[in-house]
């Protein structure tokens, strides 16, 4: 017996470890470079012949796009259910797991009723723990016995993002403007307090379905999920859909004319009024601190 | 608002809409025919008030419906799958199969991210998901995946599952005859049978320890200077 990981660089895959860790040892490893260029199938396909090599009493990877396309592949072709996005396992049988739903705003219990638990864990939410690392699994046998089938789908080519600026998901620091923005042209200042922070900008949906910004800047349940060290929200109400983008920041500065919005209440500093007048006046502020340092 | 036995929402007080990503489903379907001849349907799994959705979907320019209809019980991502299979190969049998089936790419409320795949798998079909363009060309579809530092392009033959997300277009609004047409397109009702699910609902909680103790750093103008300190303090000046 083995718990097996899909791993990947970055955090998610070691909270990922963390989480594996409570079904004991040995663990042991499949990259999810196994297959170059990507090739969702045959990942699955090489995580399902590991697997059963092992005999793994379960399957975990992180919840990324990745994480979940691959392990949905892996359920669907094993015939197993898949718990996507959870946070917490109980491993004794019946397998308990605690997942996020409605984007992280609703947590919930679940049995998983299955002789081979597929787990993804959800990124920015389980502490990370140190512990004994998997052993990474030789798969070269695994690959050279590919179907044809599997490698159907793959990647083909590669588009550079049309947007020069800062990227939303590895920004530190993100400006990001809501409906109290007002139009198109009043996220000019926005972007002037982005400008010198060396931050991306970003916005809630109210913003891409008027039209002011396009999607790509959009932060929230359907846009980017985004990790940055300070979120500056200005003019964002906070809905649910928008928060359940926001798990991975540090720190957020809210900025509303309403001191009730739910963004105020979820924010670790606030600032109560016409984001017009303040966010230039932060702007101003950092150059005078700038100009005063030489 | 949960239900009193925590295992819903309590939906009494809430009005629904399709979910984003899946009207972008739609409407890149809608697309698809208007550029190509040819039909589309709409399907969907869920209670009596789902058909509202279908029509929504019918009004902007969507052919047909199919409703599986459930009586409001939790079914997990395996049970949706192997339902919306069971109904794509009936309608198929007898109206021929489909070259696209778009699903979105999670579900804005289980999050399950697996129905679309699963229901590739079954048909024996390839599958590329979260999608941000999609392109026909002849026989294949050029898709165009969301990923770090871009795109990644596939190109896979038709017939395909794609999964899409928000962003892949910009839903069009129902017109007033669209919605009138809506009215008497077909809606097909079929009630399935809930398997037990393997991924059983226990109970649904709010989370806690999600409010974050907000600091006031002042009101209007005057507070750009201890904004100016957070940030210093964050080391991100």
């Amino acid at each position: 017996m083995s718990v097996l990981v899909l791993m990947e660089p970055g955090d998610a895959s070691r909270q990922t470890l963390t989480l594996a860790r409570k079904f004991g040892e040995p663990m042991h490893a499949v990259q999810m470079n196994a297959v170059e260029p990507f090739a969702p199938d045959a990942v699955a396909a090489i995580l399902q012949g590991a697997a059963d090599e092992l005999q793994a009493s379960a399957v975990l990877a992180a919840g990324t796009e990745r994480g979940h396309e691959v392990m949905a592949r892996l359920a669907a072709r094993s015939g197993l259910p898949l718990a996507a996005n959870c946070v917490a396992v109980t491993p004794i049988p019946p397998v308990t797991v605690a997942r996020l739903r409605w984007g992280g705003s609703l947590l919930e219990d679940a049995l998983l009723h299955s002789a081979r638990p597929l787990i993804t864990v959800a990124p920015h939410t389980v502490p990370i723990e140190g512990g004994p690392e998997p052993a990474d699994m030789d798969v070269r046998h695994l690959v050279a016995g590919l179907d044809k089938r599997d490698l159907l789908v793959r990647v083909s080519d590669h588009v550079a993002p049309s947007t020069g600026g800062v990227s939303l998901t590895t920004a530190k620091v993100i400006v990001s403007g809501g409906r109290g923005v007002g139009s198109k042209e009043g996220f000019a200042i926005i972007e002037e307090l982005a400008g010198l922070l060396g931050a991306a900008v970003g916005c809630s949906r109210a913003v891409t379905s008027a039209g002011w910004r396009p999607h790509t800047d959009q932060v929230g349940q359907t846009g980017t999920k985004v990790a940055p060290e300070v979120y500056i929200a200005c003019g964002i109400s906070g809905a649910t859909q928008h928060m359940a983008g926001l798990k991975g920041a540090k720190r957020i500065i809210a900025i509303n004319s309403d001191a009730q919005a739910p963004m105020m209440q979820n924010a670790d500093y606030i600032v109560v009024g016409d984001l017009k007048e303040i966010v230039p006046a932060i702007s101003a502020e950092i150059r005078r601190a700038r100009a005063g340092r030489i | 608002m949960l239900t009193e036995d925590a295992r819903a929402i309590d939906t009494r007080h809430l009005g629904f809409t399709m979910s984003p990503h899946e009207e972008c489903g739609v409407e890149e379907a809608v697309r698809i025919i208007e550029a190509n001849k040819g039909d589309s349907v709409v399907l969907t799994l869920g209670p009596v008030e789902a058909v509202e959705q279908l029509r929504d979907a019918m009004a902007l320019g969507v052919d047909r419906a199919i409703h599986l209809e459930t009586d409001g019980q939790e079914w997990d991502g395996e049970a949706t799958a192997d339902a919306i299979t069971d109904a794509i190969r009936a309608d198929e049998a007898a109206n021929g199969p489909f070259d696209l089936i778009f699903f979105g790419n999670e579900s804005a409320d289980s999050g399950g991210f697996q129905v679309g795949i699963r229901v590739a798998y079954a048909l024996g079909r390839p599958c590329v998901t979260g999608l941000k363009k999609v392109t026909v060309e002849g026989t294949n579809v050029r898709c165009e995946q969301e990923v770090e530092g871009g795109r990644d392009v596939y190109v896979v033959p038709l017939p395909a599952v794609l999964t899409v997300k928000e962003g892949l277009n910009l839903p069009r609004y129902p017109s007033v005859p669209g919605k009138m047409r809506a009215r008497s397109k077909p809606v097909a009702v079929s009630a399935p049978m809930r398997p037990a699910p393997r991924l059983e609902l226990v109970s649904l909680a709010v989370p806690g320890g999600q409010g974050r103790r907000a600091e006031s750093l002042g009101t209007g103008a005057t507070a750009a200077p201890a904004v100016v300190e957070v940030l210093r303090k964050a080391g991100v000046l």
